[in-house]
């Protein structure tokens, strides 16, 4: 008797476990594609009060996390608490700026699950990445070059089109995209993030580190056996982004780009960062008002 | 479905380095592992403290520090590619848990087969070889069964250091493709088509095992 | 050299450690959502009901035969596109819980399985339901034999949230890549700390799963 109500329950049991994961499996399908459209991004912001800016916490210069504060600091961060404050100036709300360190290669994801409301990540403005997210007006005008040892020889990308060559880049950034089409023939390793593959370049992981000159200078700072070649080979613009068909937010997002631009201080926060790093004039970054 | 054809040539070569890695790291970490664990069970009082040492610290260090410094720090001084420094540092770690299954082997072995074979006149050395090791392996068949399925899943900790295999194409993948979900799912069947007929069989052992006991 | 001790100013040494708290608080919890979820998994498949318990067995093996680190990633980047956000620190959470739900059910499992049968019957005999000698009789005894696989479980679990590393969960391995971004002559001195640190919480966990062991024994 009881074996068979065991067996009943067994049955049952199973039949709905089964029920439970196919409806699951049929509810994601069918909630990813619903997904793909967003709420509006400047509306949650306001109900919020907060914008959280996805930053790097581990680029000198840009986003680098202060061990002392344990909050990023650099020049995006700085421009990330203006341009909160001046959004918030322009929506007559009010705002505080939050940070969530992200990574080259998970940020895009974060952005679009809505981890994060906007992202100021060292992010070039391409038109791949411009299909799925909104960018702003440029920020930054990077472009990418090489780091490589000094008595290498290596003088620039050309040179590195070589099967003996492998060229380190950081997953998720551009220059691991745009690299293969100078150097086809050399090898290139994607690691997670600049100071695995500045170390992974000082142990002869590699010949070279590649990505963007405002990067590699900061690398360089603190390496002095280590120098940039071959100027800049792309140009690698910087845009904040936010979700797609986010049209008001980077509306608003532009227009307190140029405002801290026109009233100085976008170039006080460029002299602040950029002022002593050597091979840089920080007075090239600066905007004409 | 069409982010597996399209990028099915990346999955596959993913898959193979690590299925490579997970051999290589399954060879070496089976000869270190019974290495350390004799050693253990010796009579040579340093043998035993080396062994002890060895077994406790990669024991107890998580494998990915093992495998940074490998890639960071040793390979300043060792060249060694990311691939490299991954499956020698899974090696490594995973030795230590063999050390054990194997240690557990032998101890489960009567003591009097050994004394019973120096006794013969054989070596520690050779009584080891002969007798001891043969069936300690027998015992410790499941549990070596399931260090290796912890290997291959460990394998994942190549990602990390440029190491090529599924987990770091996976990420490549997800990265220019934006579909996460799918990709995860994608690369988790391929883990499953090593892991599962493994423990599948790990399983059958040991209840066959359990049967002869 | 002198760049060697550099690396470990107070601040440097009190961000990473600060990600201690992190690390353990991440594995304590996932331990104890583990165990609940572990044994429920683990009863059921002791209990051999027909179809189910080798339909809820299958499932709790493909989830033990998948990385961790992809279960991490997947719950972290993929969960959201269901709408499911989590924080990352519940994330990692909840993906470690997943996966050690699995391992521990096995455990369960097997502490069952060394309960003597002849317990069960005397159990029935003297009128206990089913229910009653699982939760009174049985289940005492497993878990008490089940605390030092239980304490090596959570010690793989602190050695497994250095792989939230990968989505920037501020645990301690994270925070030494942190330290290691200011200035990329700190890598060595960091990795010796966190190995040092690392060795010393899991060694110290093992002596403590050691003497459960022998005192049960």
């Amino acid at each position: 008797m009881e074996k068979i109500r065991k067996r009943r329950f067994g049955i049952i049991a199973s039949l709905v476990l089964a029920a439970l994961i196919l409806l699951g499996a049929f509810w994601a399908s069918v909630t990813i594609d619903k997904n793909k459209t967003h709420q509006d991004t400047l509306a949650r912001v306001e109900r919020k009060g907060q914008i959280t800016w996805g930053v790097k916490a581990d680029t000198k210069l840009f986003g680098l996390m202060d061990t002392k504060t344990a909050q990023p600091a650099g020049f995006e961060i700085d421009l990330a608490k203006a341009m909160t404050a001046q959004i918030a100036k322009q929506t007559n709300t009010k705002l505080s700026a939050a940070f969530v360190p992200v990574s080259s290669a998970s940020r895009i994801q974060l952005l679009k699950n809505t981890n994060i409301d906007g992202l100021i990540s060292t992010m070039t403005i391409t038109p791949e990445r411009a299909k799925i997210v909104d960018f702003t007006n440029v920020y930054f005008n990077a472009g990418q070059s090489l780091l490589v040892k000094k008595d290498s020889g290596i003088q620039s990308v050309k040179d590195m089109n070589d099967p003996k060559y492998t060229v380190l880049v950081v997953v998720g950034t551009t220059a691991a995209q745009e690299t293969k089409k100078y150097a086809p023939k050399a090898k290139i390793i994607a690691l997670q993030d600049y100071a695995s593959a500045m170390q992974a370049l000082k142990s002869g992981q590699g010949q070279a580190l590649s990505t963007d000159n405002a990067i590699l200078y900061g690398l360089a700072t603190e390496n002095p056996d280590y120098h940039l070649v071959g100027g800049v080979f792309t140009k690698a613009p910087y845009g904040m982004a936010f979700d797609h068909n986010q049209k008001p937010m980077t509306k608003q997002a532009n227009r307190a780009l140029k405002t801290l631009q026109e009233n100085g201080t976008y170039n006080r926060l460029v002299e602040k960062w950029f002022h002593n790093v050597p091979g840089l004039d920080w007075h090239d970054l600066e905007v004409n008002k | 479905m069409s982010l597996l054809n399209q990028y099915f040539s990346v999955f596959v070569q993913g898959f193979g380095h690590t299925l490579l890695a997970s051999i290589i790291a399954l060879i070496g970490s089976l000869v270190l592992g019974t290495l350390f664990a004799i050693m253990q069970v010796s009579s040579s009082k340093t043998g035993r403290i080396i062994g002890n040492i060895y077994v406790q610290v990669f024991r107890n260090i998580p494998l990915l520090i093992i495998t940074l410094f490998l890639y960071l720090a040793v390979a300043k001084v060792i060249k060694m590619t990311g691939f490299v420094a991954g499956t020698v540092g899974l090696t490594l770690y995973t030795s230590a848990f063999i050390a054990e299954s194997v240690r557990a082997g032998i101890l489960s072995i009567e003591a009097g087969q050994m004394e019973g074979a120096r006794a013969n006149g054989l070596t520690f050395n050779q009584a080891m070889r002969v007798i001891i090791l043969p069936q300690a392996f027998k015992v410790a068949i499941p549990s070596l069964g399931n260090q290796f399925i912890n290997l291959v899943k460990n394998s994942s900790i190549l990602a990390f250091v440029g190491g090529l295999d599924l987990m770091y194409q996976g990420n490549l993948v997800a990265a220019s493709s934006f579909d996460t979900f799918t990709t995860y799912i994608i690369i988790g069947v391929f883990y499953l088509v090593i892991t599962m007929p493994l423990s599948y069989y790990v399983q059958h052992l040991e209840t066959k095992l359990k049967k002869k006991a | 050299m002198s760049e060697f001790f550099n690396a470990f100013t107070s601040a440097n040494m009190g961000y990473l450690l600060g990600g201690l708290g992190i690390t353990v608080g991440v594995s304590a919890i996932s331990v104890v959502l583990s165990l609940l979820f572990g044994s429920i998994v683990g009863i059921i498949q002791f209990e051999k009901i027909p179809f189910f318990s080798s339909f809820v067995g299958t499932l709790n093996n493909i989830v033990r035969n998948l990385p961790l680190l992809l279960i991490i990633f997947f719950t972290y980047f993929a969960l959201p596109q269901l709408g499911i956000h989590l924080p990352i620190f519940w994330a990692t959470v909840a993906a470690m819980t997943f996966f050690e739900s699995a391992m521990l059910a096995e455990i369960v499992r097997g502490g069952l399985e060394a309960v003597d049968r002849g317990q069960f019957e005397g159990a029935r005999a003297n009128g206990l339901s089913n229910m009653q000698t699982m939760w009174h009789i049985v289940l005492p005894q497993a878990y008490k034999k089940m605390i030092p696989p239980i304490i090596s479980q959570l010690i793989s679990l602190v050695k497994d949230t250095s792989l939230a590393s990968g989505i920037v969960l501020a645990e301690m391995t994270y925070r030494g890549q942190i330290v290691y971004a200011q200035n990329t002559n700190y890598i060595i001195p960091v990795l010796v700390v966190l190995t040092v640190v690392y060795f010393l919480l899991n060694y110290g966990l093992s002596l403590i799963a050691k003497w459960f062991d022998k005192k049960l024994a």
